[in-house]
């Protein structure tokens, strides 16, 4: 397949998690859609390092492939954060019974 | 044996070590000790100057490179010592009547408490190491850098009592007046390292031929402008008067072998770009000799013994600049080296009266000092001969030569020299009179204290009286059966186009006979004026103006001083009120404004928070994409 559909669905996904971001107000559904970025990053990853490796894989067995760790990391990382978030945000439930960013303006303190 | 050249540095290290041992660790220092380290650094810097100029004597000086000073792309500046036969003369004299002056300083001041004691050391034997870098550098910034340390040095040791503001106010005076003369040396520098790229002597001498005269004649006006300063001659003699604030030792010190040399120092070494500029020269003649006699008629009336030999010091300064005026360089340097024996012998004289004084400057409360104090007396008494110019001391023969360099050049520039050359006399005579003869004019308690010197006081004394005597031997004109070996000497380094001039027979001897006669009269006439019983020293119409130095201090006052002052009031008021308080202010203010506008971002929507950072982020894309090229 062309490389061109793999980024044009990346930018998709990235426009609609940035959209959400700005435009939601439910801590969880702002989270999501902050993962949707990120996967719309490792989309494009994935998809540059297999072009790269079907290139150059007659002068070199390992081409490209550095890409497609990358994303191991990335997937690894947003695990940890994504827990890391869902405790913060399940604490603040616990506390002020509210998800809408917009009551909790408490950053500035 | 090897090469006594490579050893020149020692010269001015060696002083440079005593004033770091007496200065760090005056503490600690016996007083003993420390006189023993300042005197024994000198005595060893005479020793390797005797050697140079042996050396020198024999096959010639030579330039010593010692390192790089300055060095960027195009225009360097070594750091060399010049070992040559002018340099070479005054290491001599600069090491060797130092050091007369340090072991008389050993006694003079004993009664200051041991810190104090080894901080005068210190000071004086910096002031000989700023003097030995300023003799011995080959180029004008060496030159400078010791030029700037002399007057350090003097500041420091004319404000050696710091107790006392008006001592304090003299100091300040020799610095300031120093520092204007500086400046005009200063630019002097800067023009030649513009016009020629150099400023080592044999380098700028070389291309001063083909400079149109324009030019060198503003170079030697700027670097006479410096001479003036460290030299004191008008307008910028007046700090040397008030430097007599100093210990007696540390007046001798700087009007004799050091500091009021450097000028004359200076000028015989560029020679080559005076003789070159015949309009400096005339300016040079006509100041010297109007120093000379404004100088004389003002020690006429003077009633401090200090103050008399320094007027009398300006006065034979102006002597030294009418011969370099008249192009007769080696007699000026002559000069300076007689100067250096007499004017020594009589400061360390005076403070050896003053010491037996009790501390007593006034010469209207002395009188009959004679037979009290004899050595004193009789070494002071050839002091004043030789100054005078008495037939075959060192004065005479230098002062001969000056005056016949004059008479050569023009008449007018004579008769100055010869009514400076009486008033010399004229005040001489009448402090000799005044200090050693007629009637003890002070109480009864003071004339039993009054007693000689010691040993280290008194010996300096005769070695300096026997060096005034027969210092001018080394140059006696051929009619009275010497040879001028200083001038041989000195020709390798001061070449004189033309030769140096020598008197006709009969001009000899009527210089010779004119000078006796009128000795003579000089001496019955102050014998009847001063060697008197009781002395007022109070002075009415004219004589009170000379008496008040021509009120020119107070004209300086009034038309530089305090218009400055004024100046400067107004100024502190509208820059420090005006400018500098709003700059301060509005720095505040603005940083104020800014951050209370700046504030309102944080407004704990993270919302917003978020906009911005992808609002920014989009910024950062489109700076990225549109330059990137």
């Amino acid at each position: 397949m062309k490389i061109e559909y793999y980024l044009y669905l990346a930018i998709a996904l990235f426009c609609i998690g940035v959209v959400g971001v700005l435009t939601r107000r439910n801590a969880i559904i702002i989270f999501m859609c902050i993962e949707l970025m990120l996967n719309a990053a490792n989309l494009l990853l994935v998809a540059f390092s297999k072009m790269y490796h079907a290139a150059g894989v007659a002068q070199n067995p390992m081409a490209g492939i550095d890409g497609q760790l990358f994303v191991f990391f990335i997937m690894v990382v947003a695990a940890a954060e994504v827990s890391v978030g869902l405790a913060i945000i399940v604490m603040l439930y616990r506390n002020t019974h509210s998800v809408d960013i917009n009551f909790l303006n408490r950053l500035k303190h | 044996m090897k090469n006594i050249f490579q050893l020149v540095w020692l010269v001015p290290l060696l002083p440079f070590a005593g004033f770091l041992l007496n200065g760090l660790f005056r503490k600690k220092l016996s007083k003993s000790l420390s006189g023993l380290i300042g005197c024994a650094t000198i005595l060893g810097a005479f020793a390797i100057s005797v050697a140079l100029f042996m050396e020198v004597k024999s096959s010639g000086g030579q330039v010593v490179h010692l390192f790089d000073f300055i060095a960027v792309k195009g225009f360097k500046i070594p750091f060399d010592f010049q070992v040559d036969a002018l340099s070479s003369l005054f290491l001599l004299i600069i090491t060797g009547v130092g050091f007369l002056i340090h072991v008389y300083s050993t006694s003079y001041m004993h009664e200051e408490t041991s810190d104090h004691f080894a901080r005068y050391f210190a000071y004086l034997n910096l002031f000989v190491f700023s003097m030995l870098l300023l003799v011995l550098g080959a180029n004008f910034v060496i030159l400078f850098i010791g030029w700037e340390g002399v007057g350090l040095c003097s500041y420091l040791l004319i404000g050696y009592w710091f107790k006392n503001t008006d001592y304090t106010n003299a100091a300040k005076k020799a610095f300031i007046m120093n520092r204007i003369g500086d400046l005009g040396f200063l630019l002097a520098v800067f023009w030649m390292i513009n016009q020629f790229g150099t400023v080592t002597f044999s380098e700028v001498f070389a291309k001063v031929g083909g400079t149109p005269v324009m030019i060198i004649t503003g170079m030697t006006l700027l670097l006479f402008v410096g001479a003036t300063g460290k030299s004191a001659q008008i307008p910028l003699y007046t700090w040397l008067p008030d430097a007599m604030a100093g210990p007696t030792p540390v007046s001798a010190l700087i009007h004799a072998a050091t500091m009021v040399t450097a000028g004359v120092y200076m000028i015989a070494r560029s020679h080559v770009m005076f003789s070159a500029a015949p309009i400096t020269m005339n300016v040079i003649a006509i100041i010297g000799l109007a120093t000379a006699l404004l100088a004389g008629t003002i020690a006429l009336y003077q009633n401090d013994i200090k103050k008399v030999l320094a007027y009398s010091t300006v006065s034979q300064l102006g002597f030294m600049f009418l011969a370099i005026g008249v192009g007769a360089y080696t007699t000026a340097v002559f000069h300076v080296m007689t100067h250096a024996f007499f004017k020594a012998l009589l400061f360390l004289g005076a403070g050896s009266v003053i010491h037996a004084m009790g501390g007593e400057q006034d010469i209207t409360k002395m009188g009959g000092l004679s037979k009290k104090i004899p050595v004193t007396y009789w070494t002071f008494l050839i002091g004043v001969l030789a100054i005078s110019g008495f037939p075959f001391t060192s004065g005479f023969v230098s002062k001969d030569e000056i005056l016949l360099a004059a008479f050569e050049h023009s008449k007018l520039l004579f008769w100055g020299g010869v009514a400076g050359a009486i008033l010399t006399a004229f005040y001489m005579f009448r402090l000799l009179n005044l200090t050693f003869f007629g009637k003890f004019r002070n109480t009864e308690e003071k004339a039993h204290h009054v007693h000689e010197s010691s040993a280290s006081m008194t010996i300096p004394l005769a070695v300096l009286a026997l060096l005034s005597l027969v210092g001018g031997l080394i140059q006696l004109p051929h009619i009275f059966g010497g040879h001028p070996y200083l001038n041989e000497f000195l020709a390798p380094a001061v070449k004189v186009p033309g030769g140096e001039a020598e008197g006709a027979a009969t001009t000899e001897y009527m210089l010779l006979g004119g000078t006796v006669i009128g000795l003579a009269i000089i001496y019955f006439i102050t014998r009847k004026l001063y060697a008197v019983d009781a002395f007022s020293g109070v002075y009415e119409g004219f004589r009170k103006v000379l008496a008040n130095k021509w009120y020119v201090d107070e004209i300086y006052e009034a038309i530089i001083v305090k218009p400055i002052r004024w100046i400067g009031k107004k100024v502190v008021l509208f820059t420090e009120n005006e400018v500098i308080d709003w700059i301060v202010n509005g720095v505040g203010k603005g940083v104020q404004l800014a951050s209370r506008q700046l504030r309102l971002v944080q407004s704990g929507q993270v919302g917003s928070y978020v906009l911005l950072m992808v609002i920014s982020i989009l910024v950062f894309f489109a700076v990225q994409f549109l330059f990137k090229k």
